[in-house]
């Protein structure tokens, strides 16, 4: 079970607003995250991974406490280890798609594994300025899976890819998502994007504006 | 003519680009990261040399270093060190004087790079050391090659801090730039011209192998 309750100021157009959120995700479960633009979508992702800072609140993954603001414990974006998936995917330009996945594992199985399921094989030597739109995301996917994470946070990660690829992409994560008990959380715009995969959905509202 | 001064340039200038390397990286890392007024501060401490005349930053070296007080008699008594009128004086000067030439190419070119880079590696469980080693360093290697380039270009160029803290000792201080200045006192015009040709020469060639090296990667030096 993930358990999140937080409340982080925003500072959008010059307006300061405040995001809270107090929510329980059932672990292994796949939870998509929507809202208008500006909500704060991207900011919630950033707290649980450790790579933004609330003002207040608790987020506890599975019994083990992540962040405490009160009793002062807020646990490193290291210690956490959630697999992330960057709106803007992040690649490391100076490494080949086989290098970001050795930077992420040791397991040269995982990787094969993980290379076959992005379709990326043949261009493993190649480094991201080389790939598709489409390559990168999936790229940056893989790099966020290959740690094994027990909590995978994706930022609109399929926005790139084509219909057929996104659906076979989706059903070979799925089975590694539920062969792993990963719990996902992923951010969309799209209403029809996971339609039927995703059993939960978590609406963020437009900030309370004045804090 | 005496080749000693442009041997001496050059390993003066060599010495201080590696030392600086060393010591710069780590310190523009740490700047680049975030802002608060000790770091603005230590900044604006390291841009001096940019603005300041050189003698003054040479006078004030030379007082700092005397053997006669402050920390030149700490040295001179605890370590037997004496940095005034030596070659490794001529070094600390360098690496001051040339400080920003190497931390303000680097600093720039860190705080470029988009943030979620560093926090991607993070989310892997990377600490900040190997993030640093692995990830930014590599990304910056054009910005890393034109800093390296201006620092070893400038310590050439170096007169005002160099004769102030070194003086002109032949063999030990007495630096192309210096040669130049003295062969013109002793109107020796043919020396002169002969040591500014090759300085003029190696700075040439140093800058122009930027150029090539980073012709479709980043910007001029002088950018």
């Amino acid at each position: 079970m993930i358990s999140i309750d937080i409340e982080k100021s925003l500072n959008s157009h010059n307006n300061l607003s405040v995001l809270q959120i107090t929510q329980e995700i059932p672990a292994g479960s796949i939870t998509k995250i929507y809202g208008p633009s500006g909500a704060g979508k991207t900011t919630l992702l950033k707290v649980i991974a450790g790579l933004a800072k609330p003002e207040k609140g608790k987020i506890r993954v599975n019994d083990i406490t992540w962040l405490d603001t009160e009793n002062g414990i807020s646990l490193s974006p290291q210690q956490r280890k959630v697999g992330f998936v960057f709106q803007h995917n992040a690649l490391f330009p100076n490494m080949t798609v086989l290098q970001h996945l050795c930077y992420a594992t040791n397991d040269e199985t995982w990787i094969k594994q993980l290379l076959t399921i992005g379709k990326l094989e043949a261009f493993a030597h190649q480094k991201p300025e080389y790939l598709s739109g489409g390559q990168q995301q999936r790229l940056a996917i893989l790099r966020a899976m290959a740690t094994k994470p027990q909590l995978l946070l994706m930022d609109e990660p399929f926005s790139a890819l084509d219909p057929e690829m996104k659906t076979e992409l989706i059903n070979d994560l799925q089975y590694l998502w539920k062969e792993l008990a990963t719990t996902v959380l992923v951010v969309s715009h799209n209403p029809q994007e996971l339609k039927g995969i995703f059993q939960r959905a978590i609406l963020i509202k437009s900030p309370v504006a004045g804090a | 003519m005496d080749l000693s001064p442009i041997i001496l340039t050059l390993k003066l200038a060599a010495i201080t680009t590696i030392l600086l390397l060393v010591v710069g990286l780590p310190i523009a890392w740490w700047l680049s990261k975030s802002r608060s007024i000790i770091k603005l501060i230590i900044e604006a401490i390291i841009t001096m040399p940019l603005v300041l005349p050189p003698s003054v930053l040479g006078f004030y070296l030379l007082l700092a270093f005397s053997p006669q007080h402050g920390i030149g008699k700490w040295l001179r008594d605890v370590f037997d060190v004496q940095l005034v009128f030596s070659f490794p004086g001529l070094i600390l000067a360098s690496v001051i004087y040339s400080l920003p030439f190497m931390i303000g190419p680097i600093k720039s070119a860190l705080q470029q790079l988009p943030p979620s880079l560093a926090q991607a590696s993070y989310t892997l469980g990377k600490s900040e050391r190997q993030t640093f080693i692995h990830v930014l360093l590599p990304n910056i290697r054009a910005s890393v090659l034109t800093a390296a380039t201006l620092t070893f270009a400038h310590t050439l160029g170096e007169f005002g801090v160099v004769l102030m803290i070194g003086g002109n000792i032949p063999g030990v201080t007495r630096v192309a730039s210096i040669a130049v200045y003295d062969a013109v006192e002793n109107q020796d015009y043919s020396s002169a011209n002969a040591y500014s040709l090759i300085l003029f020469g190696i700075t040439f060639i140093t800058v122009i192998s930027v150029f090539v090296f980073n012709k479709y990667k980043a910007k001029s030096p002088l950018e």
